[in-house]
Parts: C-alpha cells; structure tokens; sequence
C-alpha cells in the first residue's frame, strides 16, 4: 500500500478477518497486521471445530430449531447469569445472519450426518475445522484487495484524547507505523504471556499448557489498557480445561484434550483423590477439571483406568502409559506406589453393585462411605493392564478485555474512541463474565467482527 | 512393506483420530474414525482410498512447522505406492514402480521398434488400411497376450490386495457402489463441491477432477473403440478400415480427444502442484504414465487424420508401441491405481453399510466438546 491505508485490523484470526472482508466490502482501503508468520497466522481461530448459531427453522447444515431463548438460557446457565444481557442477544441473534454471511464467503461447513437427530442443532462444525475457515476468508480477503502483513506485531497505539493517531508494529526487524482512519483490534487474549498469567494466579500459572496459538500475548490489549481504554473482566478469568500433560506448550489443540475422567479415579502427585470423577457427564464438567488441577501440587493430576475402561472414551493423540501392575503404573507415573495402591484399594472396597454401569448416562453407580465420593461410573480398578494419563491445566483463552457497546466500540473514560473498534477473544469478556459455552467463541468473534468492520469503514468513508 | 512409511502413517492416523475436523472431505476419514487401532492392512486400505486432493494437508492445524508435522496426503501416497509394490505380481517386477518413468520410455522405443520391425518383415502381401502395414492376425497374435497377461497379473495382485485388507466375500452390491463412486469421482468433490486442493494450495478447483474425469471416459470411449472393432471384424466379419460413422470411429474420436485434453490437463496441474504432498519418488512414473496416454491419444487421432498417406508407415508402429508399452506396464505403473481404488472403494462399500450406532453416541459427545 503506497499510501495510508484507511483502516488497520490488528490481527490475523477469525474477528479480524470478518472485519477486514466487511470494511472492504464497503469500499474501505484495508491492512490486516497479523503478528504471526504465515503457517501460524489466524490465532485461536485455526484450532476451532465450530460456531454456535440461533436459527429458526433447517439452516445450512443445521437442523430443526433453536431460539433466542434456548441459546439464552444456555449462555445464563453456564456463565451462572454473569453476562451482558443486552450484548449476549445481539450476537444471538445476529448469528443466524451470520451463517449465510459464512458461506457466502467461503467458509464450508460439514453436511449433518444423515439420521444424526439432535447432533447438528446448536453447533454448524467447519468442514476441514477452523484452519479451513481462515484460509477460505484469506481468500477472499484477497480477492477484496485486504492486504496482509504477516510477522508484524503491533506494539502500541498512539491515542491523542478520543482518536488512536497512530499505529506502531515492527516488520521484518525495523519499527514502523502506519496512520489510517480507523482501527480494528481483534488480536485476541492474553494467555499465552505467562509472566501475565503467573501475576494473576501466582507462580503455579507457569506450569500452564496454552491450547492456542502462542502470538496472543495481549501485546495490544495492555498498550491500550495502560492508556485508560475501558475495561472488561478481572485477569483471572480465562477458560481452561485439563489436557493430557504431555501436550506441547502452545498449539496443542483439540488433540490433547482426554475423556477418560468419568470412567477413572484422578490422583494428585501424592496419589491422593481429590474430587468426585463422576459429578456429571463429562462435556458437562470438562472445563472446571482445569481449575481443580490448577489447584493440586505441581498443577498436575493422574488419571488411571484398567483394561476394562480403556474402550469407553474418545482416543486422545498420546497413547496412555500402560503397566500389569498398578505398582508397576506408578513407578512408570513417578508416584509413590505404595500411596497409589492403597487409594486404589480404598476406593475399590468403596464400590458396590456395578451391575448398572451405563458409560454415556449418569448411572448412579456410585461409592458409600469415601471421601471424595465418585457418585458415577463407579466401578473397582482391578482388571489389567492398568493404563494411566497425566493431566495438567490447558488454557483456551482469557476474558480480561476491552469493553465494548453494541457498536463494537471502544471507551476511554465515559465516552467512546471516535475511531477504535474491537472484536472477538479481546472483547469476549464485555458479555462472558466467565464460564464458556461450546461454538460461542466464534459467534462472538464473527457477529462483532462485522460490526467493527461496517463502522470502521463508515467512519473512514 | 516399508516399516517406517506404515509407522508414521499409524502415527498421523492415530492424531487425526483424536482430531475429526477432516471428515466429510473423502472417503478415508469415516474409515478412519471407525477404528481405534491401524493394523498394516487397514493403513493400506486407506492409503488406497485417498485420492491425495490435499483438501486435509491445508485445513490441518498441525502441519510442520508444528513438531506433529502432519501431511497425511503425503504419507498415504507412500503407503499407497508400496502397497502396489508389495502386491505386484510377479514378486520380481515390483521394482518397476519405482523405475517406471525410465520404463516407460525405454518401452516405448522398444515397442516401436518391435513394432516397426513386425510390420517391415512381415508385411502382408494385400489388405487394406492398416492391415496393409500389418496384418489382423499379427495384430492379435501381438496384443491379446499383451492385453490378457497384465490383466491376469493386475487380477492376482487384487486378490492379495483384498486378503491384507480383511475383505470378506465380494458382493456385487459393494462393487456396484463403488462403480458408482469412482464413475462420478464422487470424493473429488472435495466432500463441499468445490473440488480439490491441488494446483493452487488451499484454493479449491474442479480443474483436477474434471481433466481426471475427460481421462477415464475418454480412455473408457477409446477402448470401447478397440473392443468395437474387434467385435465386428470377428462377428460380422467387417473389416478395417472404418468409416468415420462406425462404432469405432465414432468412439474413438471424442475418446482421443478426451484423452489428450484430459491428459494434458492432468500433466499441467501437476508441474504446479506442490510435490512434497504426493510420494517424491513416484512423481517421475506418473508424469511418464500421463504423458504415454498422451501420446496414445495424439497419435491415433493422427494416424486416423493420416490415414491413405504414406505416414501412416512409420505413425502405426509409433501408436502401436505406445499401446503396447501400456498395457504391458498397466500392473506396474500408475495405471494399477484404477483398480487398486475400485476394490478399495468396495471394500469400504461393504464394512460402511452398517450403521455405526457407537460412532452416533461418541458425536453427540463431541458436538459439545471445545
Ligand atoms: C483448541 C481450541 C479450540 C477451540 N474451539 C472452538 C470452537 O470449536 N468454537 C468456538 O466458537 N470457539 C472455539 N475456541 C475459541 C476460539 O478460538 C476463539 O474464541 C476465537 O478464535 C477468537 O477469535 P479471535 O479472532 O478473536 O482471536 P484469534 O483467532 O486468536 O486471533 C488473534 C490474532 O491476533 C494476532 N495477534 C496477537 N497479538 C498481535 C499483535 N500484537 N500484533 C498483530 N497481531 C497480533 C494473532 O496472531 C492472531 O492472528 C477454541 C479455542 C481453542 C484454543
Ligand atoms: S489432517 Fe489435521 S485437521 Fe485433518 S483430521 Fe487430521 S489432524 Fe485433524
Ligand atoms: S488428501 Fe484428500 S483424499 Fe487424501 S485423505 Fe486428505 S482429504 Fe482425503
């Protein structure tokens, strides 16, 4: 671009790019700076499977109907009411909007399963998953004439009382700036900056996986907290789940997340159980098992299972560690096998009639007298091989952000930036006070980022 | 069977199967996802079944740099390759495979001379058209060993082929299904419609799938041509040379011309396309092997524009060892791949009838998985 561009996205992922398409849709001159290289570019939004959408009758892929209100009451029941009710309808509603848009964009979704009755109700999943979706909207940014930059961070915003004047990123080793009209920021959370992370959890966040990408360092989203933008949510809030342990730091995805937990006793590095593994079905109880982890020594738990358990759940992308014994288990987990045979023990004789063991309903077969109870799924560990995964903390994203109105706009003081918009993980905490409900990562990002997009370009046109 | 190629094949397919984001685009994921373990003969059925459309390799989040380094197109097409060796038969000639760009080309000059020399010391004192460069019973007594060993050969290793992958009986349903299929590559449509991923990275096209699709209807007409011809010289006793509305010609035109444009397209997309996601060592045997059916279909629409010349002399022989080169090396070169795939694709028909009723609970399970 030889000239200023009329409007800068700050980011590569899902928000930035139906931003980026929307502005340029409507005339607008744009430059997407995306921090990453170009195999890494699109954050978070790579790793997504797919997008949660209100629809009123069959809609794409999507069967029958789910309202405003079932969505609602979804969102209510999983965040315990701590969201923005005005905001959380807007981006419901819109998404029905949304999916179309999707496609018509290049975003292809997989066919609903022939005689799958329920299954593609609430969620419309990416054919190919959301690396697929980021490339097909690279695509037609392309075609739209958005250029892209990749491997330029921005570093800061220069913002002279309600108008950004300026954007600074390097590129290529050199620092640069750029001064469009309007900004876009949708470069995502901060999780993947631990030093941040361990200042708001204590030392123990360095034992952390991060699922995602490891460019969202909240690079942008403290330049512009330190210079008074409004802000969202509080820094210990963040969606995290337990993901085996031998998951790489950053971008392990999808792959490393385990289902074992229900069908297993989960033990802390003392080889003590902590809490009941059979609360509930497991997508029911993924997310706070992150947290109960975080909490243990060295943030890490034992999941063991026997041979009869091994077939129950999803494969995970590590083979578990196996052992004939559970001594033997122990000693290849580095726990103290005296300590795990004796929990173990205690836990069997806990058990009682097994008889109605049900793996994908809440069976009721529990233990009596042990604490903690398992209250599900509650059968001995007797038959071998004895298999056994690790688990630690894996952190999706975090909710401290940018507020926002139902423009997407940002605030300094009490009155808005003329020309800063945000969208997607940097403004999620604006409606999800915590908690997270699968596929709404993508609404968020999709509905906000189009709003952006319209106003930046109207402001710039 | 290379052990390393089966190994990381075991290894991508195991991560994938914790993954999911790819089913829908072709026929191996649902294969996949049925299983929890990959024995050697299941590796081998999907490599068999991936037409290598490299729509998984662009959506995948973890291809290098990412240290789980996936390129399953790539490492199905090794799989794919050596599973063609393992099976060749004779034993001794699976070499071939990885030789036959050279191959073919040494074949072809060789036909052509043996071609040439036939037609020079042992041409007919009459007849009419070609035959009056070489006659009929030559012709046959060179091509139906030519055209029935290979076939023999192909036969014996489908049934090896069919044991490693655990087919039962073969059931004429299964095979109609497949038929079906492969008759509209059903999976190059990428699973959405919109094709593959081939000449332009992550940008979907129908180009592959159509110049694919000119090239098997266009080969089809062209042996539908040959099979004419020969149905009429025994049966009705009419002789070569045709006129141009007869079944022979009126096949074998629109067929060499399918097959050339086919071709050529076919040979177009793969100098763009990027290697390093099909098997390095087989690009060569491939692009020889287009580029003969080719050269099939140019010089027998040439030798038909040049029929009554005195080029028809040295242009028959030419077309002639062509064929010949070709079926000759039909088990031993790309070509296998056709039938490699039909009894993968009835394979598949026959363990996907059932419906997976576990498979269902463990959806549900993920639809609200993040
Ligand atoms: C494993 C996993 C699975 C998930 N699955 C789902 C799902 O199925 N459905 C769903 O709805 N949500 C899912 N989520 C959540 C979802 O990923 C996010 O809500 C969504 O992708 C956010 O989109 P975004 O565009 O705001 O951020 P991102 O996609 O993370 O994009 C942020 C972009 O900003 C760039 N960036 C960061 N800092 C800078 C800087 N200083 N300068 C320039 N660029 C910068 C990054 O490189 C990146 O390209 C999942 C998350 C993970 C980790
Ligand atoms: S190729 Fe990659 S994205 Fe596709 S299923 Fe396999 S691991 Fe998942
Ligand atoms: S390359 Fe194409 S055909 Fe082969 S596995 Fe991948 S998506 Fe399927």
């Amino acid at each position: 671009m030889q000239s200023d561009p009329d409007i800068v996205v700050i980011g590569g992922g899902n928000a930035a790019l139906c931003a980026a398409i929307t502005a340029a849709e409507a005339g607008a001159r744009v430059l997407i700076l995306e921090t990453a290289p170009k195999p890494y570019r699109g954050g978070n939004s790579r790793h997504t499977r797919n997008f949660r959408c209100m629809h009123s009758g069959p809609l794409g892929p999507l069967v029958e109907s789910y309202s405003e209100e079932e969505y609602f009451a979804d969102l209510m029941k999983v965040t315990d009411g701590k969201t923005d009710e005005h905001l959380a309808r807007l981006a419901i509603r819109s998404s029905e909007e949304c999916l179309p848009w999707m496609e018509e964009h290049g975003v292809r979704f997989q066919p609903s399963l022939s005689g799958t009755l329920s299954l593609a109700r609430t969620n419309a999943f990416f054919l190919g998953g959301g690396k697929s979706l980021v490339n097909a909207y690279y695509r037609t940014a392309a075609g739209l004439g958005v250029e892209v930059l990749y491997e330029a961070a921005v570093t800061h915003l220069e913002l002279d009382g309600d108008l950004v004047t300026r954007v600074d990123y390097t590129h290529e080793g050199a620092a640069k700036s750029v001064a469009p009209k309007s900004v876009v920021v949708a470069s995502g959370g901060f999780q993947a900056d631990t030093d941040w992370l361990a200042r708001a959890w204590g030392p123990a966040a360095k034992n952390f996986l991060i699922r995602g990408t490891p460019y969202n360092r909240g690079i942008v989203l403290a330049d512009l907290l330190e210079q008074g933008i409004g802000q969202v949510g509080d820094p210990t809030q963040c969606h995290a789940v337990a993901i085996d342990g031998r998951a790489p730091k950053f971008d392990g995805g999808i792959v490393t997340r385990l289902d074992c937990v229900p069908f297993s006793i989960v033990v802390n590095k003392d080889a003590e159980r902590f809490y009941d593994e059979g609360e509930d079905v497991w997508p029911k109880r993924y997310a706070i098992w992150g947290r109960l982890v975080a909490a243990q020594p060295d943030q890490v738990g034992y999941v063991i299972i026997d041979a009869k358990s091994l077939e129950l759940f999803m494969p995970s992308v590590f083979p578990p560690i196996k052992a004939d014994t559970l001594e033997g288990l122990a000693e290849k987990m580095e726990l103290p096998p005296e300590s795990l045979r004796a929990t173990v023990d205690e836990f069997n004789a806990a058990c009682g009639d097994t008889s109605g063991f049900h793996p994908t309903e809440l069976d009721g077969v529990s233990t009596t007298g042990l604490t903690p109870p398992k209250t599900n799924w509650a059968r001995p560990i007797t038959e071998p091989p004895f298999y056994g995964y690790s688990l630690r903390t894996g952190v999706t994203f975090t909710y401290l952000g940018l507020k926002v109105d139902e423009t997407a706009q940002c605030s300094v003081g009490d009155r808005p930036v003329r020309n800063l918009w945000a969208a997607g993980e940097t403004m999620a905490g604006s409606i999800l006070g915590q908690g997270y409900l699968a596929g709404f990562g993508m609404t968020i990002g999709t509905v906000f980022g189009r709003i952006a997009g319209k106003e930046a370009a109207a402001h710039a046109n | 069977m290379q052990i390393d190629f089966l190994n990381e094949a075991r290894r991508q397919a195991e991560i994938c199967n914790a993954c999911r984001y790819c089913e829908g685009y072709c026929s191996v994921f649902p294969a996949l996802h049925r299983e929890r373990a990959f024995s050697d003969g299941d590796l081998t059925q999907l490599a068999n079944l991936c037409h290598n459309c490299r729509g998984c390799y662009y959506a995948c989040q973890y291809t290098a740099p990412h240290e789980f380094d996936l390129n399953l197109p790539k490492i199905l097409a090794e799989v794919r390759q050596e599973s063609w060796k393992d099976h060749a038969w004779p034993r001794g000639f699976a070499e071939l495979f990885d030789r036959s760009g050279v191959l073919l080309a040494t074949g072809l000059v060789l036909g052509f001379a043996l071609m040439f020399v036939l037609a020079q010391t042992l041409r007919p004192e009459s007849g009419a058209g070609f035959y009056a460069y070489m006659s009929h019973n030559l012709m046959v007594a060179v091509f139906a060993p030519a055209f029935l060993l290979p076939l023999l050969a192909i036969a014996i290793s489908l049934r090896g082929y069919w044991r490693t992958v655990g087919g039962g009986s073969l059931r004429l349903g299964d095979l109609w299904e497949a038929t079906k299929s492969a008759g509209r590559m059903k999976n190059l449509t990428g699973g959405h419609g919109d094709g593959c991923n081939f000449e332009d990275e992550d940008r979907f096209s129908q180009a592959r799938r159509h110049f694919h699709q000119a090239v098997l209807y266009g080969f089809l007409l062209c042996f539908g041509a040959t099979s004419a011809g020969t149905l009429m010289h025994y049966l009705l006793g009419m002789e070569a040379p045709y006129g141009f509305f007869s079944l022979p010609k009126l096949l074998g035109v629109p067929g060499g011309i399918l097959l050339c444009i086919g071709t050529a397209g076919l040979a177009w997309l793969k100098t763009k396309a990027d290697r390093n996601l099909g098997a390095p060592k087989a690009w060569g045997g491939e692009m020889a092997f287009v580029l003969l059916l080719f050269f099939i279909g140019l010089s027998g629409l040439v030798l038909y524009a040049a029929t009554g010349t005195t080029a028809v002399g040295w242009l028959l022989p030419l077309h002639l060892g062509a064929v010949l080169s070709f079926f000759l090396l039909t088990p031993y070169s790309k070509m296998a791949h056709g039938f490699y795939r039909m009894a993968a694709l009835t394979r598949e028909a026959s363990v996907s009838r059932p419906a997976p009723v576990q498979a269902l609970a463990a959806d549900t399970e993920r639809a609200n998985r993040t």
